[in-house]
């Protein structure tokens, strides 16, 4: 039996597709006629690439997996947990009002029953007492929806508030590898869109699931009681109805594992294009980025299409055994009241039963249906929380010497980014360096001789892979993450500006600092002038990253920022390569009074930035070639320092 | 002219007009190619309705009938006509779905498609000024909610109201006055519900907006995550992404609380009025007025107002989140481009490799918030095959200068002219084509490297990649595990900051443009690169008009004159040599002394 389901599920999902795309094809064409581009699959822009990419794209053999991973449903059951109680409460309320909403047939049948003849003699007190207590009941089933209502709205909402929390601090918690490996537009869409699915579960009627399950469980016990041979024979549909809900299960899980997928490159596609839209306007690439997204999005309708046509069964499957099992009680009731062996009310009543027996089953399917959706996206979810960070924080972490002097060694550091390769790719090879405090570094070498994976190490954004890098006499994975960050501070080409203010992005780094803080930091860095002279100022807004400011201007806050926080330690990753020569001067001048008492490595390929170190470091293919002061390394003969120098004379004209 | 887009209102200011059904109307053009499936769902909705209560009625005949008369061969035929409608109901609900299915999805698509494409459309200052979380909440969001909304609520609306309507006729026929004292004691319910709607309206707008905020913070937290762990502020951004989350809560919880109002208050009353039914119908019967059976009758009917009145409360939550969901929608859809074709388009003589001449003609530029001019009554000439390098202070405005010449900012006084033409009376495809420009950010799609150069231009032939490759001395595409088919960018290889920025100068040299703008183009160069670089460069450069932004020498050199941008004017053109003889200013931003102290000195004389 399991053999041939999971047979099935194997070709037929495929099938499936390929013939809701046939339709597809045929309606878009008759309405959208010729004007659009047509959509180009995936395959043909995307390039290929190997990496392990972030456990997100499961391997084929995970695809078919029909199962939902126990992690989703743990994790629900993780997120529920802290409200249990109120789930219980909620669930008392509903028996309430079910019990209020259902003693109003009663009550009226009464009064038509005792009411009316008490009236007709002239005593209208039974009646006047059943309108009270009809009036009554609906009054508090009333409020007792209404506070389920509001109840069930608070829990979701904390649910929610927790969950998305949680993924945040995680996901910032996570390495900067993980990152790099994961890609923004994917956090963002398991943040987003993800989490939304669970919002929609929860927005889903609860009430109407509860109340559902309620009814089923207190009509199953009366038809029972009324006549166990015609409610066994009802309860037997109750097989097929499971059978239909396993089938859904296992095809809705691997399609709505497909919706997320495809909707997470949507939001890729998406991101990038609006990110990089003055490289897209400029060279005239949105007819193709057109036919790109047309390619996304369908992929993205199809894989809903396969979800909602799955629904589409599923659903009216469950009205049909409902009706096909109420025909079947009536025929075989009917016949034994023909016959005589039941009593005409009895049948009655039993199809009255059916009526709402069957009627809520199907709320009970769409909950299934939000059900499924929603532990897709958990389970993505679920992948994410799972993850550890690959420098983790140390748990009893070791405290830095005070005022910490700033000394690094690298002790036989040995680096890959990728140690699990088949045949890694080394970038630093038993690297022994120290550093003293205070002492000014610059890193020179060709691309990749790995200058910037020393300055991430002294960063912590990865670990050695072999041996140990210390500040203070201190191994960085026993540093606090406060200490460790406190200490060292690396700033980069890029410049990242948040949204917010100039004043905003300098205080970022240290919050603390008051404004005439914040404008000496800017002053020290030469960026004051051109900030004063920005429409408001330091509180001008830089706008989404920075989008006005060039990139000089974001460097030099950048710097600002950088200097603001007073590291210990500071790493100059290529930060000044946009600065004219005037402001990087400036810069200098005031790195010369900043780094007095601080260590610094500077990375550039400018050696005017070299000039003001104590010592050039020149690496090659993970090691270091040559260790001098600058005017020693000039001075050798024949020496790769020396020959960048004349080459960079050179280029000075 | 610089209205239009700078004019629009920011995201998140709102505050302004109260959305309306009338906002759901004008997505009619993309619901018209469907019209033929929404009217079969109709008409199928209704024939399932039809069938579902003859289903009591072939019961009621059987007990009735055979049943009763204990004839249980009679019983059959109608056995037979129930599992009949049975299974009838079942299938016109299938196929109802399954339209609803394709239409819903397809307009969904449809809307998706149109606002991105829009969107690509829309100038740069649009952008600078959009969070893109604002507009990605709309593309995933706002259109599911819309596309619910489509394929399930309108129909159920149309159906509800119907029935309702049907239900209160019948009533009224069945006792004229009953029925009509039940249709004005309802009244109260239709004023409650206008009053709660429109509540629910800005609060669904206002969720909307702050699901918005959040995924614009979830971004930024995610792009700038080497700076937050560069200066452990991990707390920090908890707190906001916590703070921005909380008002999210907060305003869905205002949401929740108006619905569970409205809808308590769509549940009870009814139960009240026929609390109240009950009560005086059974006086009227113990008085004569009325009948046992018809007392029953009408109160039967009356029950089977529930469902569709507690379905209608359901229902117009989800058409103010529709009419919250099209409004924010509309208001980008709404936005036009100020920076568009022109009605008719001036052509560019000559062949499509001959070098132009660009002009900059009293330029003049202002950002739309600013109170000054960026650039102010600039003058530039540039001769066909000429190289002006282009050198100013950190802010003088160069990178505003470049995005001028290819119209991602529109000049707002003078004109940039390509061979005498105003940039602005080009199509933006020819201008486009004309003009290649190299960012100072050198910025990667996750594609294929391939795709990467040639971006607008897929069909780019192999030969020009490789020369363009060739230019910008990025060989190393060449080493790359897949070469040219090797996906690079964030989702692909990630390649250092010089590496992105050959395989920009690549995609800028590409096909020859006849105007070359290159902003800074070699800065995160090393020395033995740049020169390599600048050698392939300077065969490009004579056979095209270029603008070169410039911070070094080195890059200085490659310019046959060079101009200096200073407090948004060109204040000296002429040769390096003669700018350093007799420019002050420019002797200081170019001169790089060798000796640090030198430097110091220099830097003190300009202070």
């Amino acid at each position: 039996m399991s053999t041939e389901l999971s047979g099935e599920q194997a070709a037929d999902p495929a099938l499936e597709r390929a013939s809701a795309q046939a339709l597809d094809q045929t309606s878009a064409q008759a309405v959208e006629g010729a004007e659009q581009p047509p959509a180009v699959p995936v395959g043909q822009w995307h390039g290929r690439y190997d990496r392990r990419e972030a456990e997100d794209e499961p391997a084929p053999a995970a695809l078919s997996r029909p199962r939902l991973d126990t992690e989703a449903r743990q994790l629900l059951l993780e997120l529920i947990r802290p409200y249990r109680r109120q789930v219980i409460i909620l669930l008392i309320v509903v028996i309430g009002q079910v019990v209020a909403t259902m003693a109003a047939p009663l009550l009226i049948g009464m009064a038509i029953d005792h009411g009316l003849p008490d009236a007709i003699d002239g005593n209208y007190r039974t009646l006047l007492q059943l309108t009270a207590a009809l009036g009554t009941a609906a009054a508090l089933a009333g409020l007792l929806q209404a506070v389920f209502l509001r109840r069930t709205g608070v829990v979701g909402q904390a649910i929610l508030f927790d969950l998305r929390r949680r993924v945040f601090d995680h996901t910032q918690r996570l390495s900067v590898s993980w990152h790099e490996r994961f890609t923004s537009g994917k956090v963002i869409s398991r943040l987003t869109s993800d989490v939304d699915t669970l919002r929609e579960l929860l927005d889903s009627s609860l009430d109407g699931l509860l109340l559902a399950l309620l009814n089923i469980v207190v009509i199953t016990v009366l038809m029972l009681v009324l006549d166990p041979w015609l409610a066994l024979l009802a309860l037997a549909a109750m097989i097929p109805l499971f059978l239909l809900f396993r089938w859904f299960s296992a095809r809705s899980t691997v399609a709505f594992r497909r919706t997320r997928e495809t909707v997470a490159l949507l939001i890729v596609q998406f991101v990038e294009t609006f990110n990089g839209i003055r490289a897209v306007q400029a060279f005239r690439r949105e007819p193709r980025n057109d036919a790109i997204f047309e390619g996304l999005n369908t992929s993205y309708r199809d894989a809903n299409r396969t979800v909602f046509d799955l629904h589409a069964i599923f659903i009216p499957g469950v009205t049909l055994i409902g009706n096909v099992a109420t025909v079947t009680v009536l025929f075989v009731g009917g016949y034994r009241v023909a016959e005589g062996g039941l009593a005409l009310g009895v049948l009655t009543a039993f199809l009255l039963y059916l009526r709402e027996f069957y009627g809520p089953m199907e709320d009970v399917a769409i909950f299934f249906n939000s059900l499924q959706s929603a532990t897709a996206a958990l389970e993505k979810l679920a992948l994410v929380l799972a993850e550890q960070p690959e420098v983790p924080e140390a748990a009893s972490p070791v405290p830095l010497p005070r005022p910490t002097a700033g000394e690094i060694r690298f002790e036989s550091v040995e680096f890959s980014y990728d140690p699990t390769a088949e045949r890694p790719r080394t970038v630093l090879h038993a690297l022994d360096l120290c550093i003293d405090s205070g002492q000014t570094v610059a890193l020179v070498g060709a691309t990749g001789a790995g200058k910037t994976t020393i300055a991430k190490l002294i960063s912590r954004f990865y670990d050695p892979t072999e041996g140990r890098v210390r500040l203070d006499g201190v191994p960085l994975d026993e540093l606090s993450d406060s200490d460790l960050r406190g200490a060292v501070v690396m700033i980069t080409q890029d410049g990242f500006l948040f949204s917010g203010s100039v004043a905003d992005n300098i205080a970022f780094g240290r919050p603390a600092a008051t404004r005439a803080e914040i404008e000496e930091a800017a002053r020290a860095v030469g960026a004051e002038e051109f900030i004063r002279r920005l429409p408001a100022g330091f509180d001008t807004d830089v706008r989404k990253r920075g989008g006005r400011l060039s990139a000089g201007q974001r460097q030099l806050i950048a710097f600002a920022r950088a200097f603001l926080a007073d590291p210990a330690v500071l790493i100059l990753d290529e930060a000044t390569s946009s600065l004219d020569i005037p402001t990087e001067r400036a810069v200098q001048r005031a790195l010369r009074t900043v780094l007095h008492g601080r260590t610094a490595l500077i990375i550039a390929h400018r050696l005017s930035t070299v000039e003001i170190a104590d010592r050039v470091l020149v690496l090659d293919a993970g090691r270091v070639v040559e260790d001098g002061t600058p005017a020693d390394l000039i001075a050798t003969v024949d020496g790769r320092y020396a020959a960048l120098h004349t080459a960079w004379l050179d280029s000075l004209v | 002219m610089a209205a239009g887009a700078n004019d629009a209102s920011a995201p998140g200011s709102h505050a302004g007009a109260h959305a309306s059904v009338r906002d759901l109307a004008r997505l009619w053009p993309w619901l018209r190619p469907y019209r033929g499936y929404l009217i079969f769902m109709l008409v199928i909705a209704t024939l399932a309705m039809v069938v579902q209560s003859v289903l009591p009625i072939i019961t009621a005949a059987l007990i009735d009938g055979p049943i009763a008369r204990h004839d249980t061969s009679g019983m059959y035929p109608l056995i037979g006509l129930a599992l009949l409608f049975g299974v009838l109901e079942a299938v016109l609900f299938g196929i109802r779905r399954r339209a609803m299915n394709i239409s819903s999805l397809a307009i969904e698509t449809d809307l998706r498609r149109d606002f991105y494409q829009h969107l690509q459309r829309l100038p740069v200052s649009f952008h600078d000024r959009w969070p893109s979380g604002q507009l990605l909440s709309r593309v995933t969001t706002d259109l599911s909610t819309l596309r619910r909304f489509v394929g399930f609520m309108a129909v159920f609306i149309v159906a509800n109201l119907a029935v309702i309507v049907v239900v209160l006729v019948l009533l009224v026929r069945l006792q004229p006055m009953l029925g009509l004292a039940v249709i004005v004691v309802m009244l109260p319910l239709a004023f409650a519900t206008r009053l709660y709607e429109r509540r629910y309206n800005i609060e669904a707008r206002r969720a909307q907006d702050l699901t918005g905020d959040l995924a614009t913070g979830v971004e930024e937290s995610v792009l700038g995550i080497r700076v937050v762990k560069s200066f452990g502020r991990r707390g920090q951004l908890l707190r906001n992404f916590t703070g921005d989350a909380s008002r999210l809560r907060e305003a869905e919880l205002s949401k929740n609380r108006t619905l569970a109002t409205l809808w308590t208050i769509i549940g009870t009353y009814p139960q009240l009025v026929l609390a109240g039914v009950t009560c005086f119908g059974v006086l009227a019967v113990a008085h004569g007025s009325l009948s046992k059976g018809d007392l029953v009758a009408f109160i039967t009917l009356q029950l089977r107002l529930n469902w569709p009145l507690m379905a209608m409360g359901w229902l117009i939550a989800g058409t103010e989140e529709a009419v919250a969901a099209s409004a924010r929608l509309f208001e980008v859809l709404d936005t036009a481009s100020d920076i568009t074709d022109p009605v008719e388009p001036a052509r560019l003589a000559g062949p499509a490799n001959r070098p132009a001449r660009l002009q900059f003609d009293h330029v003049s530029f202002r950002f739309a918030d600013a109170g000054a001019d960026t650039l102010h009554d600039l003058e530039l000439d540039i001769a066909p095959g000429e190289t002006m390098a282009l050198v100013g202070p950190t802010g003088s405005g160069k990178t505003v200068l470049t995005s001028l010449v290819s119209r991602l900012h529109d000049v707002t006084g003078g004109a940039v002219r390509i061979d005498g033409v105003r940039v602005g009376q080009l199509s933006l495809l020819e201008l486009r084509r004309t003009v290649s420009t190299a960012f100072e950010e050198a910025t990667l799609f996750s594609a294929s490297v391939r795709e990467n150069l040639s971006l607008g231009r897929p069909e780019a032939t192999d030969d020009e990649i490789a020369e363009a490759i060739e230019i910008a001395q990025a060989g190393f595409v060449h080493e790359l595990p897949y070469g040219l088919e090797t996906r690079v960018g964030e989702q692909g290889l990630s390649l250092s900051g010089g590496q992105r920025q050959r395989l920009a100068l690549a995609r800028a040299v590409l096909g020859r443009p006849r105007v070359l703008v290159l902003d800074d183009p070699l800065s995160a160069l090393d020395v033995h690169t740049e020169a390599q670089v600048e050698r392939a460069l300077r065969r490009v450069l004579g056979a095209t008009t270029a603008l070169v932004v410039a911070h070094r020498a080195s890059t200085v050199l490659l310019a046959d004159r060079v101009a200096l941008l200073d407090g948004g004017r060109i204040t000296a053109v002429g040769t390096h040599s003669e700018l350093m003889a007799s420019n002050p200013a420019y002797r200081n931003l170019l001169s790089q002394e060798v000796r640090p102290d030198a430097c110091l000195d220099a830097n003190e004389a300009r202070v």
